[in-house]
């Protein structure tokens, strides 16, 4: 048995949405666009989607832009804000030093272009206090973008707060959804932002298919141009059997979200605490009270996450370091770096996320395999002979 | 039992992995990422590029073995680039692939490896490790295809990594290595050979030594062996021992052609002679590594002063302090300082160190 805890990485299909993409593919191969019975199939079968994903945030159908993913979401929502507000004279953005690299390389993009941008630190508790977005606020900020859910550490932030503060200063609000949606009950008009990114994978979608919510009437400029697809939005002929994949995905989440919260959170709940209890130096990074159901994230003293990491898959155990998108790269997490953290606690690190098809024997397996494991690597360590030992050059 | 085999992503290493994954081993494929690969693009040099780490991640696939990738760029800078680099700035021809082997795959990824299980660590080197019955003591051995042999590079592995170490390339030829990676269906079974130094771009070491420590990159005088200035030059850096082209002097003023015959980096001249004048007959040399422990008194070897070198007879004796000394029965062209010498009973090798 191999056990799947990377949920926040990639998930496993529902049966479902298995189900709903194969069939599409096989008989709905029409154009969307196309005006004869075949496409007039495929356009109803995007529609019926767009109602599920709309449903699941409380937002209208009309307000769902369909697009490749989270990234292409992300883009999507802060360089067309960008393009949108450039005439205005608007040349700031701020966003949290903890979102995702879809958001901060996309930061980075536009400030070789002459934007100004703001991260705004978090503390230790991975949470963005709200006041500090306001003394990063400019008066010509076009853009807070914010994450609903961090994907390493699964702290919620306070959108809402962050959102009213963006808009007191004429600013438009996004944030990235795509490690809450489908997690957490999510409801646009609450939250009170103009835009919201997610991804049918982390929801039990297909790959390749992702939603960016824009509120009616926000100005924003296309990423994609070409024909007139998505009401003029995202051109490029539809992803017709992943689309509905998402639709299913977002359909089955809203569905489950009550049992399927508390089911996964009792789990991680008892894995975490296990893991705390039974293996010594250890510590949860972040608030343990505002974060997504099935996240934990880990460190474990003396011990670095990548052999770890390592060893656990080898015992048939999959988890993470943290972002998938970061992997092979020598940089401790910037998210648990911007909470303050040393390098060396990031670097000691490990992300565990349930989900879907996480069962109590899956839990029980991984419990059986972590304890003995680190204390084999903290002997190794201790044997003097670990390059690990040394200081760490970028410590600090 | 569980193993680890360092993946470059060339033909001899996949080959490696195919072999033990066939006789039955537990194998995990590990490739180390030695250095930032972004910055470069697609102008590094041949070995462990991302192409080379994707390669190697295809042939893991293939042989149905978990493969990782795992970062060693600030070990191997410690261990292997900043001894590149300061070698050069002092006048010396370092060998950055011996320090490789001994301070990094044998070294640290020995270590990780312990970590994940993992009992030995095995490489594509064309080497031979055997254990003597009668001592229990391990000896490192050429690869059996003389043309393809690296023990050379290996001459300073201890007693201990020898016993982790496994080369199961080292008893079959080049050809039949890519004849089996064709029968195996491995992606790389036609991939050239690498040959450059993997963490230098284009080739073109003197640059990045000078990228590397500026102060180098100071010219001076190349002088004949008598001090009379034939010509300037860039920077000692730019010159190794044997050296004929790239002197930018004229023949006009050398008469016949002239050779590199020393590097003094105190005062930065470069010494130029005739070929006879590269001939030496003995060597010193420190850092010295005896396979089997070092011997009482000067024996009888074959010694080789560089990887292309046909092992020469010689008397090594050692020497205070972990050093040397090699008297050549013959003389010697273009001893090298910073290159390994390593000394040979036969094909087995008994030591070796670092030329003086």
């Amino acid at each position: 048995m191999r056990v799947y805890f990377d949920y926040n990485a990639t998930t496993p299909l529902a049966a479902d949405v298995i189900e709903a993409v194969a069939v599409t593919s096989r008989d709905l191969y029409g154009n969307a666009s196309s005006v004869h019975h075949f496409g007039q199939q495929a356009k109803a079968a995007i529609d019926d989607a767009r109602s599920l994903v709309a449903r699941l945030l409380n937002g209208d159908p009309s307000e769902i832009v369909f697009t490749s993913g989270g990234t292409e979401s992300d883009n999507f929502a802060i360089r067309g804000v960008a393009e949108a507000l450039e005439p205005t004279g608007r040349r700031h953005l701020v966003a949290s030093a903890i979102e995702h690299e879809a958001v901060l390389n996309t930061f980075k993009a536009l400030a070789r272009r002459g934007w100004r941008t703001t991260l705004v630190p978090v503390g230790p508790s991975g949470i963005l206090e709200p006041e500090r977005v306001r003394d990063a606020m400019a008066d010509d900020t076009a853009l807070v973008s914010v994450m609903h859910a961090n994907n390493e550490i699964g702290t919620i932030q306070p959108i809402a707060h962050v959102a009213a503060i963006a808009h007191e200063r004429g600013a438009l609000m996004h944030t990235d959804a795509v490690q809450s949606a489908g997690k957490i009950p999510i409801d646009v008009r609450a939250l009170g932002v103009d835009l919201l990114a997610l991804s049918g994978h982390k929801l039990n979608g297909p790959k390749g298919a992702g939603a960016l919510w824009v509120k009616r009437g926000t100005r924003l400029q296309p990423l994609l141009t070409g024909g007139k697809h998505e009401r003029n939005r995202r051109a490029g002929t539809e992803n017709v059997p992943a689309i509905v994949g998402l639709g299913i995905a977002a359909g089955l989440a809203a569905q489950k979200m009550t049992t399927e919260t508390a089911r996964v959170g009792a789990l991680r709940d008892r894995l975490e605490g296990d893991i705390l209890a039974r293996v010594s130096g250890t510590a949860v990074n972040g608030s343990r009270e505002f974060r997504v159901p099935n996240t934990t994230n880990i460190s474990f003293d003396r011990v670095e996450a990548e052999s770890l990491l390592i060893a656990l898959d080898l015992e048939g155990v999959a988890v993470s370091t943290g972002s998938a998108c970061s992997s092979g790269t020598l940089e401790p997490s910037h998210v648990l770096r911007a909470m303050g953290f040393s390098a060396h606690r990031a670097q000691n690190s490990l992300r565990f996320s349930l989900g879907l098809f996480s069962t109590e024997e899956e839990v029980d397996r991984v419990l059986a395999a972590l304890p003995g494991l680190v204390d084999k690597l903290r002997r190794l360590t201790l044997s003097g002979r670990s390059p690990q030992q040394r200081p760490l050059a970028k410590e600090g | 039992m569980r193993i680890v085999v360092a993946m470059s992503g060339g033909v001899d290493s996949s080959v490696a992995a195919a072999l033990l994954a066939e006789q039955g081993h537990d194998v995990v494929g590990v490739s180390m990422q030695l250095y930032d690969q972004r910055e470069g693009q697609t102008s590094f040099g041949s070995c462990c590029t991302l192409d080379d780490l994707h390669d190697a991640r295809r042939v893991a696939a293939a042989i149905n073995i978990p493969h990782y990738i795992l970062n060693f760029e600030r070990q191997f800078d410690e261990h292997v680039v900043s001894n590149f680099v300061s070698e050069y700035a002092r006048g010396r021809t370092p060998l950055p692939c011996a320090r490789c082997n001994s301070d990094l795959k044998f070294a640290t990824l020995v270590e990780r490896a312990r970590g994940f299980g993992a009992d030995a660590v095995a490489t594509g080197h064309y080497a031979r490790v055997e254990r003597e019955p009668a001592t229990g003591r391990y000896l490192l051995k050429r690869g059996t295809d003389a043309s393809k042999d690296q023990a050379y590079f290996l001459f300073s592995l201890t007693q201990a990594q020898l016993a982790q170490a496994i080369f199961p390339v080292g008893d079959r030829a080049k050809d039949g290595v890519r004849e089996y990676a064709r029968h195996r269906r491995l992606p790389v079974a036609d991939k050239p050979d690498s040959q450059d130094i993997c963490f230098v771009p284009d080739d073109d070491y003197a640059s990045f030594v000078q990228k590397r420590a500026p102060a180098t990159a100071q010219p001076g005088v190349i002088v004949d062996q008598s001090g009379r200035v034939l010509g300037r030059h860039d920077g000692i850096h730019r010159f190794t021992v044997g050296q004929r082209k790239g002197l930018g002097l004229s023949s006009s003023s050398t008469g016949d052609p002239v050779y590199v015959l020393a590097l003094h980096p105190g005062d930065r001249q470069v010494v130029v002679g005739p070929r006879p004048a590269l001939a030496r007959t003995a060597l010193t040399a420190s850092g010295v590594n005896w396979i089997v422990g070092e011997p009482t008194g000067p024996q009888r070897a074959t010694a080789q002063i560089r990887h292309r070198h046909p092992a020469a007879p010689a008397r090594v004796g050692p020497l205070a302090g972990q050093r040397a000394e090699v008297v050549f029965d013959e003389p010697q062209m273009a001893i090298t300082p910073g290159q390994a010498v390593v000394f040979y009973d036969g094909d087995a090798v008994v030591g070796g160190g670092w030329i003086d």
